[in-house]
């Protein structure tokens, strides 16, 4: 352990605080609960300083000839205030340091700078995609005036302009905070945006020849603190204020990015990273962040369905469940194998483990998903809950090792049956042909594929933003999903359908909430000993486990 | 180069701008040395970088470029001994609107600008310096690359200099094009290949983090030349020159309403401006009127010919005495003209006479710092422009009587609020100029307004 952080005294606005060595000013002044308006300040990168938003009221002790501060009829250091406005991004807290928020200086300061930034700004707030979260807005309101004394022409600058593939930008919105080009630079180690031309005429763009296709470019526009760049997905799509916003995490890659869910009418419009400095920081990859259209499918599976006569037809839950049930029952317990995914939250593998020992089969396994990893966020492992999937016994040390067994298995007619969760068994090595020898599969998707098209019994499920549950991260930490929306039709959540497949076998009691799994769980694996759901909590848990691969930290 | 005065005005004292129109003078180094060149270089390596550091302080030799920052305080922030190298950058920019005194330098002696860049470079131990000079110099940097070239033939560049052992290379840094590449920390950017951004303060100084995050000394052309004469003759000597605190001579550039504008190096404080314009310059031009001064390139604040202003005056029993002179009595050095409100500055003396309107002037002036302005930081960025716009509307056409308010406090939202000091040199000549003429200003917005009184609509 360090010694512990030296505390420093600090006036702000006459009360004397103590704040730890190398607090920012900023920083201290809203710990204080003095908040000071910014835009070019971001706590994860470097403080240029250059909108002037935050300037305040800055002194130091007054020193006597002794070397000593000259301390006050309070006992306290008497100040010296410096005569003109300084910067609070840039610099820490001082011994003795004095700060004044609310003084006439300071107000007109704050004044100043926003008349300024709104002169050339196009004031378009009715069609921009950032009214409602926009800075320059919510100041506007505290720190602006309703008039404006800008009697001339606007400066024009370039608009609609493609930054690269996911990024629109418009530069007369733009208050040149040089946020987005720090944050490639500094962050996404691409350093492909800067500022051209010069003075009121500046504009931000990419380096000729170069887009902004970096797999981050749209942290660029979560960090914009006004409409000038925007998600190309999600622009003009809906209103912010319209969004209900879910806390959840990304389920794209085992590093289970912090997520913030926005959603209307039961559709998911847009995904933003959530603070957590143990995860992913303030950001996330723009592969993550989009992966959510499938959701809104149109293809989605909506109602269960049985094969009849070579074709699936739909069915009603109880009887899809029965005729499940009755077909597993044909089997000897290593005819079956069930083939699960580890994509699926803690609850459903706890549940899917209850039904592999119901049946008895030493086959089962998750389908192994990799790719590169890139030294930011994304983790080689392309499944979100691989660990959990070893946890509770799904698959076993290496993923995937049962896989081509369990392959040759089927092709050979010694596997008869297969209850394929979540997985489309073609990515295993068999092809259609192989999955019509099956006398059963018993499948759980959301989207058809040649595995659901090859299903004896289809159960529709919940995708990961319809459902919740627990994953635990590549680091070995234990997070939360949360439901943003409802599943589709009469789709259920997967934990439910493979208790009721489960309760079809074994004849085992009911279980109703995804709380109570959980509890199960916990009392089944040392490693969750004594957590539950809500213990979890918004930032996620870290779970002593053993952890190989983690991704660097950003 | 054909200069305006080949022949020094008896009044002057030349120093610096010794060879400057001199017959027969050349600017190669055969020439320099038949004069005496280097003789100062070779004494400075017979003393302590410290020594030369003590001389520098001792001389009270004020920065020439236009802060006026004491030269030998700059250089004592240099602590000896640090881990990381020393950089010298000679700031050859010159850029402020009315100034022309480096460039007289750079092209007509360029060695002995050399020569005072050595003798500084050593006594800051620095062993890489640069001379940055203005994109608008090609000739210039021509003439200096070659200059450095013949010294390094001669020994005075390069490896062990003169066998002391001592270690430079000068190289010259051409600019784009920016005034704000005049701005110090601007500079060092600009050499280290980004956009000249000037750098917060703090933390980055350039004696602690500068070029390249190492410590950084940055002097103006004429600041490193006086070195070299206070190496020649002894910081106590120059210290006599011109006045306390306002040590050594000054070329002053004078331009405008004048019989002779052009360059003078006089003593400072040796000169009124009603002197320097009246007995340099040749007067006003015929049937003319002193109107205004601008006393230090086009930033500072200019001067009214009808103002008084009261100065303080230390008796010799020690009492101060409060005098009120009028403009052609304030003295022109750094604390007199700091006294009357405007600034030393760089030294550019702008002078108008009563057929010049200052509306006019003051829209020139405010469409050099929109069109300089870095844009990085707000105030300066959209003030500098939102203050063009005004003064050219009221040139133009379109005027409201609400607009010379507004000038005068978008110009107050900037002073003081920004990155660099281009923000008072953007600022003051609005704040100066309206203050002033405020008549003036209000008279011609109702000339060209369109009989409205401010109901022009926001566009």
């Amino acid at each position: 352990m360090s010694a512990p952080t030296e505390l420093l005294n600090v006036q702000i606005d006459g009360v004397w605080h103590q704040f730890p060595k190398g607090t920012r000013v900023i920083e201290a002044c809203a710990q204080a609960g003095k908040f000071i308006p910014h835009y070019c300040y971001h706590p994860k990168l470097t403080s240029p300083g250059n909108c002037r938003m935050c300037l305040i009221e800055m002194g130091m002790p007054r020193i006597r000839p002794d070397r000593k501060p000259e301390l006050g009829p309070d006992g306290k250091p008497i100040i010296n205030w410096i005569p003109r406005p300084q910067i609070s991004c840039a610099q820490d807290v001082a011994e003795g340091m004095g700060v004044r928020t609310d003084s006439k200086m300071v107000k007109d300061c704050r004044n100043g700078v926003m008349e300024f930034l709104l002169i050339n700004h196009p004031l378009d707030c009715p069609i921009c995609d950032q009214a409602g979260e926009c800075h320059l807005q919510e100041y506007s309101v505290e720190f602006g005036t309703s008039g404006s004394r800008f009697l001339d022409e606007k400066v024009k600058k370039p608009k609609r302009v493609e930054l690269g593939p996911r990024v629109t930008l418009d530069d007369e919105r733009c208050i040149l905070c040089s946020r987005c080009i720090r944050f490639m630079k500094e962050v996404a180690h691409d350093d492909v945006l800067g500022f051209v031309s010069r003075g009121s005429l500046t504009y931000l763009t990419a380096h000729p020849g170069k887009l902004l296709d970096s797999n981050y470019s749209l942290n660029t526009v979560d960090i914009c603190p006004v409409g000038a760049l925007t998600s190309t997905d999600f622009r003009f799509k809906m209103r912010v204020w319209f969004l209900k916003e879910t806390k959840s995490i990304c389920t794209s890659c085992g590093t289970g990015c912090n997520t913030v869910i926005g959603t209307r009418k039961n559709e998911i419009f847009r995904q933003t990273p959530r603070e957590n400095n143990g995860v992913n920081s303030s950001w996330m990859c723009d592969y993550g962040r989009l992966n959510f259209h499938f959701v809104n499918s149109a293809d989605r599976l909506k109602t269960p369905q049985i094969k009849e006569n070579q074709d699936l037809v739909e069915t009603n839950w109880a009887h899809a469940l029965v005729k499940a049930g009755e077909e597993l029952k044909n089997f000897q317990k290593d005819e079956v194998a069930v083939i699960a995914s580890a994509r699926m939250t803690n609850e459903e593998l706890w549940m899917t483990k209850k039904l592999i020992d119901s049946i008895g089969t030493s086959h089962h396994d998750v389908v192994p998903r990799t790719g590169s990893a890139d030294a930011i966020l994304m983790s080689a492992d392309r499944n979100p809950n691989t660990l959990g999937a070893q946890l509770l016994g799904v698959t076993m040390a290496t993923p995937g090792a049962a896989l081509s067994n369990i392959a040759s298995g089927v092709k050979s007619g010694a596997i008869k049956a297969v209850v394929a969760l979540g997985e489309d068994l073609t990515q295993i090595g068999l092809a259609s042909v192989d999955l019509k020898k099956l006398a059963s599969l018993i499948v759980v998707d959301i989207l058809p594929n040649d595995t659901t098209r090859s299903a004896t019994v289809l159960f529709p499920s919940s995708a990961f933003a319809e459902k919740r549950g627990s994953m635990i991260n590549i680091k070995g930490r234990l997070q939360r999903l949360n439901r943003a929306i409802q599943p589709p039709g009469t789709a259920r959540d997967d934990w439910e359908i493979i208790r009721d497949l489960n309760q079809q076998l074994s004849g085992a009691n009911g279980i109703y909430l995804v709380e109570d799994v959980f509890k199960q769980i916990a009392e089944a694996i040392p490693d969750l000993l004594g957590f539950s759901l809500s213990k979890i909590g918004d930032q996620g848990v870290e779970l002593v486990t053993e952890n190989e691969e983690a991704p660097a930290t950003v | 180069m054909v200069s305006p005065t080949r022949t020094p005005h008896p009044r002057e004292r030349r120093i610096i701008f010794k060879n400057i129109d001199r017959p027969g003078w050349t600017n190669d180094i055969g020439c320099y040395l038949q004069d005496g060149g280097y003789e100062e270089l070779k004494k400075a390596f017979t003393m302590k970088p410290e020594q030369i550091v003590n001389e520098v302080k001792a001389s009270g030799l004020r920065g020439r470029g236009g802060a006026g920052f004491p030269c030998g305080m700059k250089w004592g922030f240099i602590k000896p001994g640090g881990t990381k190298p020393v950089y010298l950058i000679c700031n050859a920019d010159e850029a402020e609107p009315g100034t022309f005194k480096d460039r007289y330098i750079i092209h007509q002696d360029p060695h002995q600008l050399l020569e005072g860049m050595i003798i500084s470079c050593f006594a800051v131990n620095a062993r890489l310096a640069y001379i940055y000079i203005r994109g608008e110099f090609p000739l210039g940097a021509k003439i200096l690359e070659n200059a450095i070239a013949e010294a390094k033939e001669h020994g005075f560049v390069g490896k062990n200099i003169l066998g002391s052992g001592f270690d430079l290379d000068i190289f010259v840094f051409r600019g784009a094009g920016a005034y704000i590449c005049g701005e110090e920390t601007g500079l060092i950017e600009s050499i280290e290949g980004k956009r000249p951004y000037p750098r917060i303060k703090p933390p980055y100084f350039p004696a602690v983090l500068g070029l390249y995050m190492s410590p950084t000394i940055v002097n103006n052309v004429e600041t490193l030349c006086n070195v070299k004469y206070i190496v020649k003759i002894g910081g106590a000597e120059y210290a006599n020159i011109g006045r306390t605190n306002n040590t050594g001579t000054r070329i002053l550039c004078v331009s405008g309403d004048v019989q002779k504008p052009g360059y003078y190096e006089l003593e400072v404080g040796g000169i009124t401006i009603g002197e320097l314009i009246y007995d340099v310059c040749g007067g006003c031009k015929p049937g003319r009127k002193l109107k205004a001064v601008i006393p230090g390139g086009s930033s500072a604040k200019v001067l009214s010919a009808t103002d008084r202003y009261t100065i303080k005056t230390k008796q010799a029993d020690g009492a101060t005495l409060e005098s009120e002179i009028g403009l052609e009595d304030v003295r022109i050095d750094f604390d007199s003209l700091a006294a009357v409100g405007s600034m030393a500055g760089s030294g550019g003396i702008i002078v108008m006479d009563d057929s010049r309107d200052m509306v006019w002037a003051l829209n020139n002036i405010n469409e050099f710092y929109a069109h300089e302005s870095c844009g990085q930081c707000t105030p300066c960025r959209e003030g500098s422009l939102w203050m063009k716009k005004i003064t050219e509307r009221m040139l133009h056409g379109g005027a409201t009587d609400q607009d010379t308010g507004t000038l005068l406090s978008v110009a107050d939202n900037i002073a003081g609020r920004t990155i660099c000091a281009f923000g008072e040199a953007c600022s003051w000549p609005t704040q100066s100029f309206v203050a002033k003429f405020r008549d003036e200003f209000v008279a011609t917005a109702g000339k060209t307004g369109n009989g409205q009184s401010g109901l022009l609509s926001p566009k």
